[in-house]
């Protein structure tokens, strides 16, 4: 029996967002968010009961955060020489935001693949489904992404998952 | 590695969560695509969930009955995108405390009976009829509605009702004036008895 789409929402919402931020930066993922439960919202009542709906949000995710993220880029003109404002919105505390931002300047490949790998627990064969080749190339290209970043955010070391 | 694991997985505020869905319930209404809508408020007979299709209110569900569980049928009975959205449950919530306060005795709003099916729905259909502070028995409901011998399907009818409380249900009484049964359970049957008596 298919569960109410609110589950849905409260069960992944905050997977999904996190996803968001990975490939978007935090400014943009609540965009990304908003359209991808519209579109899940919508696609929900033929979506096959067995299938798996975390994986599925996902997909959705990475297709909106690519129209999101044309989307500001052809905008980038106009807003590219502001100040950057701390906005805080759903990230307490600056050193956070900076660890997104580091995620979001690596390179695409990495990118997803942590973001699929670790913060929606996906397989290194689904997301060789969805970045194309192997699942060896896609566990390389998370663990590359990883030294990356710990090379770049060597602060997190010290503070964990304290927020 | 955890490190930098900890900190992307860390919680997300619930207040951004809580604005991130209701802009969500906002766009998704906005858009035509919550075909239930729900919402769960305080009442003296326990918190109350309400939903509501695009045509009105559809259900009235005690806490006894779990909630989850209502949710679970609407989704399975009526459509899966079944969506936390208070605001189109603004009037009924609004009726609804009005009527627990005393400042209301009959609802206004537009109902959908489509839970409901054949000889169950015309009952409940009628049940408005019996106006506020009154009663009447199963036998005088199944006069009111032309099939005096449908005494005991009158009783179901009553017992199956998917909006207690708006569709007055808990003023039907058996015969020799002691309750019957009621779906939110005889204390609540009787706070509903007794607030209507007392104004």
């Amino acid at each position: 029996m298919k569960q109410p789409f609110e589950k849905v929402v409260a069960r992944h919402g905050v997977t999904v967002l996190r996803v968001c931020r990975a490939l978007l930066g935090v400014h943009d993922a609540d965009d990304a968010w908003s359209e991808t439960f519209l579109s899940a919202l919508r696609a929900y009542p033929d979506l096959p009961e067995t299938a798996n709906v975390e994986a599925w949000l996902v997909t959705i995710a990475r297709r909106k955060a690519i129209d999101v993220h044309r989307a500001t880029r052809r905008n980038a003109v106009a807003v590219e020489d502001l100040p950057e404002t701390p906005s805080g919105l759903g990230v307490p505390g600056g050193d956070d935001m900076d660890l997104w931002d580091a995620v979001v300047k690596l390179p695409d490949k990495q990118r997803q693949a942590i973001t699929y790998r670790y913060l929606a627990g996906m397989s290194h064969a689904e997301i060789a489904a969805i970045l194309g080749g192997t699942a060896e190339a896609a566990r390389r290209a998370a663990a590359d992404g990883l030294n990356t970043l710990r090379k770049s955010y060597p602060g997190a070391h010290a503070k964990g998952a304290s927020s | 590695m955890n490190d930098i694991l900890g900190v992307l997985s860390a919680p997300v505020d619930p207040e951004t969560m809580a604005r991130l869905h209701a802009r969500l319930a906002r766009e998704a209404e906005a858009e035509g695509l919550v075909d239930v809508a729900y919402t769960v408020v305080d009442s003296p007979v326990g918190r109350l969930l309400l939903a509501a299709t695009p045509k009105g209110l559809v259900r009235v569900a005690y806490q006894n009955e779990d909630h989850d569980r209502v949710l679970e049928t609407l989704a399975s009975r009526l459509s899966p995108r079944v969506l936390h959205a208070p605001r189109r449950l603004e009037a009924a919530a609004r009726e609804i405390e009005e009527y627990f306060g005393r400042r209301r005795r009959t609802f206004d709003l537009p109902l959908d009976l489509s839970l409901s099916r054949g000889f169950r729905q015309l009952v409940q259909e009628h049940l408005p009829e019996i106006g506020y502070g009154r009663t009447l028995s199963y036998r005088q409901v199944a006069e009111l509605v032309g099939s005096p011998k449908a005494v005991r399907a009158v009783g179901t009818a009553c017992a199956t009702n998917p909006l207690p409380v708006v569709v007055p249900c808990h003023r039907v009484l058996r015969a020799d004036g002691s309750l019957g049964g009621y779906i939110g359970g005889l204390d609540a049957k009787t706070t509903l008895l007794n607030l209507e008596a007392a104004a």
